[in-house]
């Protein structure tokens, strides 16, 4: 089929790569408190519908939802800080396993909670903004796709300045190196962490509105965005936002070549599938590299 | 230690206390009828529990309020003890268990969703307790040889395959070619066999087959695929996010195909989510409140859709009907066996025939009602953008003509 027909080669290197660029916004805020406060936030895919959620909200009451870009970081930041304040300040230090379980605990909550505030229907936010046709009609970007990529790249530009010029940004990057000298240089890491899971949330939000504009939001689609953005980082590595946007643009274009080829009911399932392949090989890769340590 | 213990003793008296006055509770207590219901009050179904809970709670109003049933010279009324069954098929069955073994319930109304009532059959069917359900829809549920199920909709296999006539029709009668996207439930599944089934019936040829997922909102591969391959008809079945998706990227994509048809329209709110993009899709439908079936409570479609509406504030989508239509269905096999003998009542059950303002009512020996046709309507828009569901098919109960083929995007 993909060779039978070229352009839907086109189409799905071009819709992939815009997906990508959407899923890497969300896998960097990942990234980002993972290297900093070493916690794997399974909650990630459901922050990200709760962000989406209040895009929604903005298009009911006739905002135009593309507004929700700017609006919900900025809800979504104070709820972040608010889960660390509550629960991941308690969790921070120790090891890997109560953290996912404390986040598993919140992504639980955050699904029934939303369920329960906003109802089980399916719903999405309509932008209106067109679509773009390419090679005579053959091949079509909508335009709230383009739209979602480019406000995702700005984003990621802006906290990747942010992060290298602002007093926050060096004490959040001087946290990720070494927590103990940062605070013995003055760092208040406490604060340190609750911004960096405010500025992941905040991130969430973003994408979540962008997912309401260009897809459907659901309280319990927010598990594919987690382990999306989880193999995303495990590919790239911490701290590399380079990788985080090539491996992100990667998985976009594997999603939908897998789902031209294989069918769309093994979709998610290919993204799981290569989420252990990748593992798989790391491990590898790690044993013989310990073996030449020997 | 001391308060502890008091604490303690306080609550196990307490539900000593609880469990007696439960078991109190029994099929017939005074002058009430006890039916039991699980339902998905909370969960990923409760949107649609909500619907079915409302569409049972009028029909009780209603039936009371007109003189309740009347069996052995004594008049009764209906009362219903709902549980949430948080759209888990586990604890649905567990609460058909209770509301059968703790509370002595005799008599059940279906859950929502053709999973929970697969959960729950088995369980009534264990106990000899009749049960009539609204929301199951499942040919699944019909094979399996249960004597105490009845399903006053009719099976999922029939919801779309009127659409494949229909387009073999609009095409003088020459064989079509079908574009499948279906998500992999048992429901859409089973929507697929009766597709197939159609398809292989009419000589016509599928070109595409997709199953989508679960976790579906994002089908633009099937659409490219479509767009490519160009059939003749193009069939979507995924629940609410199936439509709510296909809608969204047809449109975003500018994908032109003559025929879409789809299910869930109306719970999905179609054209109030997607206005005018919603345009020209057919959905098929359990029932539509301009089909002219009447019965003595309700009198028909237009007022039962204006009383669901003055007392629940919105439109009655066919979850509700059919809901509402369960209970006219308990009260004249009730009526008619003049018992309360769980036995008598499904033998009375087994041979309903009936109209009622949602359809007639007949049930074939697996427990489907085999005397009401499924409708298709399809969304159109006036001028100003307000869009309405007319029924298109079958010709019987149209009430618009259908719009075929649909306009290409280019010239809308």
């Amino acid at each position: 089929m993909v060779f039978q027909y070229p352009m839907i080669t086109v189409q799905a290197c071009l819709d992939g790569l815009l997906l990508g660029i959407l899923f890497a916004l969300i896998a960097y805020g990942m990234a980002l408190q993972w290297g900093v406060m070493n916690i794997i936030n399974i909650a990630q895919g459901d922050l990200v519908i709760l962000g989406g959620y209040i895009a929604y909200f903005m298009y009911l009451y006739g905002i135009h939802p593309a507004w929700g870009v700017i609006v919900s970081p900025i809800i979504m930041y104070f709820i972040g800080v608010g889960i660390y304040k509550l629960v991941i300040n308690k969790v921070v230090d120790r090891d890997l396993f109560i953290s996912i379980l404390a986040t598993f605990g919140i992504s639980i909550l955050f699904m029934q909670l939303m369920n329960f505030a906003f109802g089980a229907d399916v719903v999405l936010a309509n932008s209106g903004y067109g679509t773009t046709m390419l090679f005579d009609n053959n091949v079509t970007l909508p335009n709230s796709k383009i739209f979602s990529a480019f406000i995702s790249i700005v984003f990621a530009i802006c906290l990747v300045i942010y992060m290298k010029k602002s007093k926050l940004g060096r004490a959040i990057r001087a946290t990720a190196q070494n927590a103990r000298a940062a605070k013995i240089l003055g760092v208040d890491t406490e604060k340190v962490y609750a911004a960096t899971f405010g500025i992941n949330a905040a991130l969430c939000g973003v994408a979540g509105a962008l997912i309401s504009i260009t897809f459907t939001i659901h309280p319990y689609m927010g598990l594919p965005y987690t382990i999306r953005s989880f193999m995303i980082v495990i590919v790239a590595g911490l701290g590399n936002l380079p990788g985080v946007a090539m491996s992100g643009m990667g998985l976009g274009v594997f999603e939908e070549f897998a789902d031209y080829i294989l069918g769309t009911e093994f979709r998610i399932g290919s993204v799981f599938l290569l989420l252990v392949l990748i593992l798989v090989y790391r491990r590898f890769k790690l044993s013989r590299k310990r073996e030449y340590l020997k | 230690m001391k308060i502890n213990k008091l604490i303690l003793s306080f609550i196990s008296a307490v539900a000593i206390l609880l469990s007696t006055s439960v078991v109190s509770f029994a099929k017939v207590v005074g002058d009430k009828i006890v039916l039991g219901a699980a339902i998905s009050l909370t969960g990923k179904y409760s949107s649609n529990g909500v619907h079915t809970q409302n569409g049972y709670n009028m029909a009780v109003d209603r039936i009371n309020s007109m003189g309740g049933v009347k069996v052995g010279g004594k008049t009764y009324k209906f009362e219903i003890i709902y549980y949430d069954d948080e759209s888990n098929p586990k604890r649905a069955a567990q609460l058909a268990e209770r509301l059968i073994s703790q509370d002595g319930v005799e008599f059940m109304l279906g859950p929502y969703s053709s999973g929970l009532t697969k959960a729950i059959a088995p369980v009534t069917e264990k106990y000899g307790v009749p049960m009539v359900e609204a929301n199951g829809a499942s040919r699944s549920l019909f094979t399996k040889g249960y004597k105490y199920l009845f399903a006053v909709l009719a099976p999922a296999n029939l919801y779309l395959d009127v659409a494949i006539d229909l387009a073999v029709e609009k095409n003088n009668g020459k064989p079509v070619t079908v574009a499948m996207a279906f998500e992999q439930d048992a429901f859409s599944q089973d929507v697929r066999l009766g597709v197939l089934d159609a398809i292989e019936r009419t000589g016509s040829k599928k070109v595409i087959d997709d199953k989508l997922p679960k976790e579906l909102n994002d089908m633009a591969a099937t659409l490219v695929k479509v767009k490519q391959m160009k059939p003749d008809v193009l069939v979507v079945s995924g629940h609410t996010k199936g439509a709510l998706t296909a809608i969204r990227q047809i449109a975003e994509m500018k994908v032109d195909v003559p025929m879409l048809a789809m299910t869930h329209c109306d719970a999905a709110k179609l054209s109030k989510q997607h206005g005018k993009n919603s345009q020209y899709a057919l959905c098929a439908s359990q029932w539509h409140k301009t089909l002219t079936y009447k019965d003595n409570f309700f009198k028909d479609g237009m007022k039962y859709a204006a009383d669901f509406q003055k007392e629940f504030g919105y439109d009655p989508p066919y979850q509700s009907a059919e809901s509402s239509a369960a209970l006219l269905v308990f009260k004249d096999a009730f009526e008619r066996a003049n018992s309360f003998d769980k036995k008598k009542v499904r033998d009375a059950l087994a041979a309903t025939n009936m109209q009622t303002f949602y359809g007639n009512i007949k049930f074939a020996p697996g427990g489907q009602n085999v005397d009401k046709p499924m409708v298709l309507f399809q969304v159109m828009c006036d001028g100003s953008g307000k869009c309405e569901n007319k029924v298109v098919a079958p010709t019987k109960w149209a009430s618009a003509k259908l719009i075929h083929p649909i306009p290409k995007w280019s010239e809308r």
